[in-house]
């Protein structure tokens, strides 16, 4: 579904992805973790479009994308969530969850928009009660939840989500990644960040470990888990493998 | 001081207060999705004055109006597209400057094509002498005419704002650019759109107003002064607010001629706008929980 080869990124100067390479295959959940300042989001970023890519490939449904303007990509079927929400704090609940149909409102695709709206609205029943409030008032799970909502509603093939723990109690938080595994048991690809390594190994089925730019390891879940390198940075010292 | 001159004070405290209305409005349709001011907003209501002026001898009147508007608009886009699309991030401070610039630019322009020459575009209906009696005050048509435009313009722009795919595009690309992109909306095309809005309402304004204040090359400054303040007293991006405070100014200013001394007049807005600044920036009217949430 996703290719990346040899990709390369990042602001100005200065040189951020470095030689990334890095797949998903279609309904996998696909985890990158790695420390604070590692380039994770700068990779989600350059996938999306926001960041332009400088060298390297991004293949996502057999289509070259690394030049692909931002809004072509979410029409192709790619959404991202981005770091820290990012809502739109002055509209309400509903006119967010709308915006995230852009598209399919701009192709007069309205039926298939109101069942994205109550499917979502299932996904997340709290936003139903709260579709007239202005989402800056929201708390912030319900902030969080909105965001992935509003990605959900523009019928992606693979979500991608940048650290959807961030700042948050933990049992939003569980409440959260539960949603996540329900998406993926209905069908959807995940590409998902987070510096929360135990939550995103505990429902991915495959992870990369992204360090100062690079990918340093890569594998199946239980490869990671199983990673000396990967216990001692990402899961405590006093974390055991699975197979010992 | 009698009912009657009372009265008159009140209407004409109106007729000035719906022009800075208006004006105020198109500052609020590029504020809404940009965040930036344009502070060529009054040239656009002068030059979109002159253009309908300048064809009405040639046309009917409502078709030259409608023709200036289009021109107008025209302008807007090119004045968005030549100045500021192909800037990379621009801040908001640095395109504000950019409107600065462009609004002396056209202000040149027009005195090339125009001169210094004071005009004035015929009354809608019946001429300057012809008057509507209420409660024995006297009051041109055409203040009828400018009331009325404004207030098709605000619902209008309101609903457009709410309930229209672009509107809520263009709200959304205010309130968060990055988000608006990752939506598919093109944030870029709709910063062009609202400038072609605003231009055109601007127009419209311009041609409605010029029987009554007529128009000169460079009147466009001032009105922006007076529609800058009733667009922060009604807090910034509400355009029904935007309306009400737009009119309290005009009140304010009629009024103040009755205690002021003339020349005071326009340091009324002034004060006004620098009092609003210093105790309640989010506006009137607006709330401060909303404006909380505005990054300025
Ligand atoms: N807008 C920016 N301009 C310049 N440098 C940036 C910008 N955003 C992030 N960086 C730098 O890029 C590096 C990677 O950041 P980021 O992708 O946010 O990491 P992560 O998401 O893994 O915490 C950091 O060193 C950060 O300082
Ligand atoms: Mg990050």
């Amino acid at each position: 579904m996703l290719k990346i080869l040899n990709l390369e990124a990042g602001y100005g100067k200065l040189r951020i992805l470095k030689s990334v390479s890095l797949h998903v295959n279609p309904g996998e959940i696909v985890t990158i973790i790695g420390p604070n300042g590692a380039g994770k989001t700068t990779l989600l970023n350059t996938i999306s479009g926001i960041i332009k890519t400088r060298s390297g490939k991004i293949v996502f449904n057999k289509q070259n994308i690394q030049q692909t303007a931002a809004e072509t990509i979410v029409s192709m079927g790619c959404s991202l969530v981005p770091e820290g929400r990012q809502v739109f704090n002055t509209l309400t609940v509903k006119e967010n969850l709308m915006l995230g149909a852009y598209l399919q409102f701009k192709n007069g695709n309205k039926k298939k928009i109101k069942l994205e709206l109550k499917e979502v609205l299932k996904l997340f029943p709290v936003l139903e009660e709260r579709e007239h409030q202005l989402a800056g008032t929201l708390s912030g799970g319900e902030q969080q939840m909105l965001a992935i909502g509003r990605a959900l509603m523009a019928s992606p093939r693979l979500l991608m989500m940048d650290e959807p723990s961030m700042g948050l109690a933990p049992l939003i938080v569980k409440e959260i990644f539960e949603t996540i595994v329900r998406l993926k048991d209905s069908g959807m690809t995940v590409l998902l960040i987070e510096q929360n390594a135990r939550l995103s190994l505990g429902i991915a089925d495959r992870g990369y470990v992204l360090e100062t730019g690079q990918i340093v390891i890569e594998g199946t879940v239980r490869e990671l888990l199983n990673n000396h390198d990967v216990q001692r940075a990402y899961l405590g010292k006093d974390y055991k493998g699975i197979d010992e | 001081m009698s009912f009657e001159l009372l009265f008159q004070y009140f209407l004409s405290g109106i007729t000035v207060g719906s022009i800075y209305a208006i004006v105020a409005v198109g500052f609020n349709i590029i504020y809404n999705t940009t965040g930036i001011i344009n502070f060529a907003q009054g040239e656009f209501l002068i030059l979109g004055a002159m253009v309908g002026i300048t064809l009405s001898p040639f046309l009917p009147l409502p078709l030259a109006i409608i023709l200036a508007v289009i021109l107008t608009v025209i302008i807007g886009a090119l004045i968005e597209i030549i100045f500021i699309k192909w800037l990379k991030e621009p801040s908001v401070l640095r395109v504000i400057i950019i409107t600065i610039g462009v609004s002396i630019l056209i202000r040149e322009a027009m005195l090339h094509i125009w001169d210094e020459k004071v005009r004035a575009l015929r009354y809608f209906t019946g001429t300057e002498v012809s008057s509507v009696t209420i409660f024995g005050a006297h009051i041109s048509p055409q203040v009828l005419w400018v009331l009325g435009i404004s207030a098709v313009i605000v619902i209008c722009l309101n609903f457009f704002f709410k309930f229209t795919l672009i509107g809520r595009a263009m709200r959304a690309c205010s309130a968060n650019k990055t988000a608006a992109r990752l939506c598919g909306i093109n944030s870029k095309r709709m910063v062009t759109f609202s400038f072609m809005l605003s231009a055109g309402i601007g127009a419209l304004a311009g041609c409605a107003v010029s029987p009554l204040t007529q128009t000169q090359y460079d009147m466009g400054a001032s009105l922006a002064i007076k529609g800058f303040t009733a667009a922060i007293l009604g807090g910034l991006g509400n355009s029904m607010a935007a309306v009400a405070a737009g009119l309290i100014i005009g009140l304010l200013e009629a009024f103040s001629i009755s205690i002021l001394p003339l020349a005071y007049k326009d340091a009324v807005a002034i004060a006004l706008l620098l009092i609003i600044l210093f105790f309640r920036p989010s506006g009137l009217f607006g709330s401060r929980e909303k404006s909380a949430l505005k990054e300025y």
